[in-house]
């Protein structure tokens, strides 16, 4: 069998042999990186968000096997208990969780969110597809809602991300270092 | 060492520590300590550890709903790659256990009770082998000969009384009614809801030769210890339980659930260490339930909107032989006044998975319905929902008698008001359009009761001046880790980088678990105590009396002496285990939290569907031990009151009795979207009988009443009152007014 690779948080890895293997759980049971959680398997809850190639996905909803010579990133390649980046940090400011279980991908999602925000996308709340989608809390919501919160710290997540957003420095939205 | 105190918390408090200490933490808005860790995915939750040589189990669900299991065909699984055992063990749990059962709750997997009741593992060497074992394992029943219903509203299914409440019986209903100025007589439904909390039950079982170590996923440990040794027949002394970080529990996690006793089974037969992880549809479909509830609530008003008489009696559901009844008119007995009153529940014995507690068994879903009629009743006097609830609010518990402790409703109806800007509604119906969207207001009360359960904690004061707090009291997100350690900080005078809290393991002393709210006031009591036990030894160093000892900043002083504590302590740390119990102040006091719940809605005037606009809370419930995580908490009840109202909802097939939507994607949990911005106001209050601490439970009061405010202000946007939880778009639809109507009002009469 010929042996493939992904980067992990900039780490070369390689893929699993058993292809019924999903991305999060080579992740989690083979690389370790038990911060992408599963909440359901079923790409229902976005516990498992993780960017690939900066893009958010269900890592539960993919074959690792897929991933040959991708870039993934999960919440441990955004930043460690000691070296949080300026989002995780909001998170813990505001409170944007409380058992903590969907939090890494509510995070990984929100990093996405700014990255798609500043290509334009639109959501199914924007008014006009075709125009720059402007930064409400509207927008947040809509773009947020494939990650479930149970202990409803919806507001306080919000919250968090408007922190962040309000404080990247230039264009509103530009910042990549999430 | 034990304290002097007395553990039973025979009388209130007074002495209100905690208003004297000068550290000046406790209350305070700071942040969790494991934050850090949980926002970088480096909290260890319980199916992440790895432990060598470590397999995967997946559980077999029944796919009938009663009978007997014949056959499990286990040769052809047992021959596919990685499949190691196929275990229907006679130990395996049929049903979870209840919140604080500390027993085996029913085993025995051969007989099938539920659909969706676990009735095998298979266990391989990786996850996938199991998952694949398992779909393919044959499994062979003989349908039980005369089965129950599956419906509670069957006229075949046995109706009793909950065997664990007393039905309240005062004065002569009937007869209030009949004599009424006015009055309702309404009946609600509301349907079965999910914990669903994030983190699916899960397991990892270890033996040490005759020592088993669990690291799971569990709300109250030492409950959990005793529950598990005695599915195993095995002393509660040879088992550990290891849960520092819970994803979430809501009741589902208070007992033990079936995956751990099969972990725990197969680890012992294969000598190796077996991981056990519920999936979603497992959780749905094993797990507790909240039960589906019907409520007839009859209210009896004099012409000065003054109760005389209350009737609250539900119908729920559970297995056979459950002693659990969802509680729902627990607050209903101590909130209102009328004293002729007739309160009871039955509990109807069908075919469905455990109904169990879910976040605020009782208030949660009675509340929501009392405050419901309530309004209908405000309407039909022609006051205001307010006033209707501060004109009832009795001097003493009607029937029992029993005195209240703190009780800060008129407060927080009178604030929540005044921040929501309630004199902006109309009072009329259809009086306020934007687009297509009906626009209305609803309020209702909050109330939840207080409960103090038995706790230990140890504190100790190390000799560098840090303090240690270690209880197997766990976090579930509720905040144990930030107030325990803000308790002992204040109390010890400490700042907060210098107290340390390790919870979540059965080898410390044993915390009350989290559940029912009382976690933070139980187990912080414990701390505290520990605290006082530990001033008294400095105080005696320093040479003053324990009343006279300053504490901060880690310098102990009292008038003109002072020392740092490292001076005091002088190499030798003081370890104290602090201890409460409950005792005559439950009994004393009605114990309650309280609050109240502003909702704008906004109804679509031609598909009936609703939107969240924005909420109000205003919440008293005794001091705040930190005010992030309680108002975090008044947030996550206020969003369960969201998917109650409008989306969470048990769809069971009544033909075979299998719950249809047993996923996140067809169980409706409210998500972003569904939450505007919402405000918690958190009142000042103390109350000395539900704690030395003076606090009350805050975990649940947020859900019991919400929905209510959000039904009442889906009538006063549209007219349409629905008395069947959750309202979706086809019960508003057929009743909305004509949208093109110049006087909808009119139209909607």
């Amino acid at each position: 069998m010929v042996q493939i690779f992904a980067r992990v948080n900039g780490t070369e890895h390689p893929l699993p042999q058993d292809s019924r293997r999903t991305l999060l759980d080579w992740l989690r049971e083979d690389l370790g990186l038990t911060g992408a959680k599963k909440g359901c398997d079923h790409g229902q809850c976005g516990a498992c968000t993780v960017l690939v190639d900066g893009r958010r996905i269900n890592s539960c909803l993919s074959l690792a096997q897929l991933h040959e010579g991708d870039e993934i990133e999960t919440i441990e390649g955004i930043g460690g208990a000691d070296s949080l980046s300026t989002l995780q940090k909001a998170f813990v400011t505001h409170d944007g969780f409380q058992c903590g279980y969907c939090t890494p991908g509510q995070i990984c999602s929100a990093k996405a969110l700014m990255r798609e925000l500043a290509e334009g996308w639109p959501s199914a709340v924007s008014e006009d597809v075709a125009a720059h989608p402007p930064i409400s809390g509207e927008e947040l919501r809509e773009r947020m809602s494939g990650n479930l919160c149970r202990c409803g710290a919806y507001s306080n997540i919000i919250a968090a991300i408007e922190e962040m957003i309000a404080e990247a420095p230039g264009t509103p939205a530009g910042r990549q270092d999430a | 060492m034990r304290l002097p105190l007395a553990d039973l918390y025979n009388k209130p408090d007074e002495r209100n520590l905690l208003d004297h200490t000068r550290q000046g933490i406790i209350g305070k808005p700071l942040d969790r300590p494991e934050g850090p860790l949980k926002v970088s995915g480096s909290a260890t939750y319980a199916a992440e550890w790895k432990l060598p040589g470590c397999v995967d189990g997946v559980l077999v669900l029944a796919s009938i709903a009663q009978g007997k299991v014949t056959k499990i065909h286990d040769k052809a699984a047992l021959a596919m790659p990685g499949v190691l055992a196929v275990l229907a063990d006679k130990a395996m749990l049929r049903r979870p256990a209840q919140g604080t059962a500390g027993k085996a709750p029913a085993q025995d997997v051969a007989k099938v009770e539920y659909f969706g009741q676990p009735v095998a593992l298979v266990v391989a060497e990786t996850f996938e082998q199991a998952r694949d074992a398992a779909l393919a394992l044959k499994v062979e029943y003989k349908a039980a000969k005369s089965p129950i219903p599956f419906d509670p509203e069957s006229p075949d299914a046995k109706v009793e009384k909950a065997p664990d409440r007393k039905a309240v019986k005062g004065g002569d209903l009937d007869k209030a009614m009949k004599n009424a100025a006015f009055s309702v007589d309404v009946e609600y439904d509301t349907p079965g809801h999910a914990s669903a909390a994030m983190e699916p039950h899960a397991t990892i079982a270890e033996w040490q030769d005759d020592k088993l170590i669990l690291r799971g996923s569990y709300q109250m440990l030492a409950y959990n210890v005793k529950e598990i040794a005695d599915c195993l027949s095995i002393s509660p002394k040879k088992v550990r339980i290891l849960s520092p970080y819970v994803g979430g529990g809501f009741g589902s996690k208070l007992g033990i659930t079936h995956e751990a006793v099969a972990a725990a089974i197969a680890a012992k037969e294969l000598g190796r260490p077996v991981r056990v992880v519920m999936t979603r549809q497992q959780v749905f479909q094993a797990v507790m339930r909240r039960s589906e509830t019907r409520q007839r609530v009859r209210l009896a008003c004099d012409a000065g909107g003054k109760l005389i008489g209350l009737g609250h009696e539900a119908l729920v559901s559970n297995l056979p032989k459950e002693q659990f009844a969802e509680p729902v008119t627990q607050a209903t007995e101590f909130l209102y006044g009328g004293d002729n009153r007739l309160l009871k529940v039955d509990v109807a014995r069908i075919s469905r998975m455990t109904a169990g507690s879910v976040r605020a068994p009782g208030e949660a879903v009675g509340m929501q319905v009392l405050e419901a009629a309530m309004d209908e009743l405000a309407e039909k006097i022609g006051i205001d929902p307010i006033e209707l609830r501060k004109r009832n609010l009795p001097g003493k518990v009607p029937v029992q008698g029993t005195a209240y402790s703190s009780r800060m409703l008129v407060e927080a109806l009178e604030q929540g008001a005044q921040a929501f800007g309630w004199d902006q509604r109309n009072a009329q119906p259809c009086q306020s359009r934007e687009g297509d969207w009906w626009i209305g207001m609803g309020v209702a009360s909050a109330a939840r009761v207080n409960m103090l359960i038995p706790a230990e904690a140890r504190v100790t004061l190390k000799a560098d001046g840090t303090a240690l707090v270690e209880t197997d009291q766990t976090d579930i997100g509720t905040g144990s880790y930030a107030i325990l350690g803000q308790i002992a900080g204040e109390m010890l005078g400490l700042p907060i980088a210098r107290v340390t809290v390790v919870l979540g393991d059965t080898s410390l002393p044993a915390g009350a678990g989290s559940g029912g709210s009382f976690g933070a006031i139980s187990t912080g009591s414990a701390v505290m105590r520990a605290c006082e036990a530990i001033r008294a030894k400095l105080a005696d160093k320093l040479g003053c009396d324990a009343e006279a000892l300053d504490l901060k900043d880690g310098v102990a002083s009292s008038g003109d002496t002072s020392s740092p504590l490292e001076h005091l302590l002088d190499g030798g740390d003081i370890a104290e285990i602090g201890s409460i119990k409950p005792g005559k102040t439950a009994l004393d006091y009605a114990q309650a939290s309280y609050g109240a719940f502003f909702a704008e809605v906004a109804v679509h005037a031609f598909t009936g569907e609703t939107r969240v606009r924005r909420m109000t809370g205003a919440f008293g419930f005794g001091r705040v031990l930190n005010a992030k995580t309680a108002r975090s908490q008044c947030l996550g009840g206020m969003v369960w009151g969201i998917g109650s109202a409008l989306t969470e909802e048990l769809a069971f097939d009544l033909r075979d009795g299998h719950l249809v939507n047993h996923d996140l994607a067809e169980y409706h949990v409210p998500v972003h979207a569904d939450v505007p911005a919402i405000e918690v106001i958190l009142l000042e209050e103390r109350d000395a009988a539900a704690s030395p601490l003076q606090a009350k439970g805050v975990g649940e009061l947020g859900i019991c009443g919400a929905a209510g405010a959000i039904a009442n202000a889906i009538h006063n946007a549209c007219g349409v009152r629905v008395r069947s939880f959750p309202i979706t778009l086809d019960k508003v639809l057929p009743h909305l007014p004509d949208p093109f109507a110049p006087d909808p009002f009119a139209t909607a009469a």
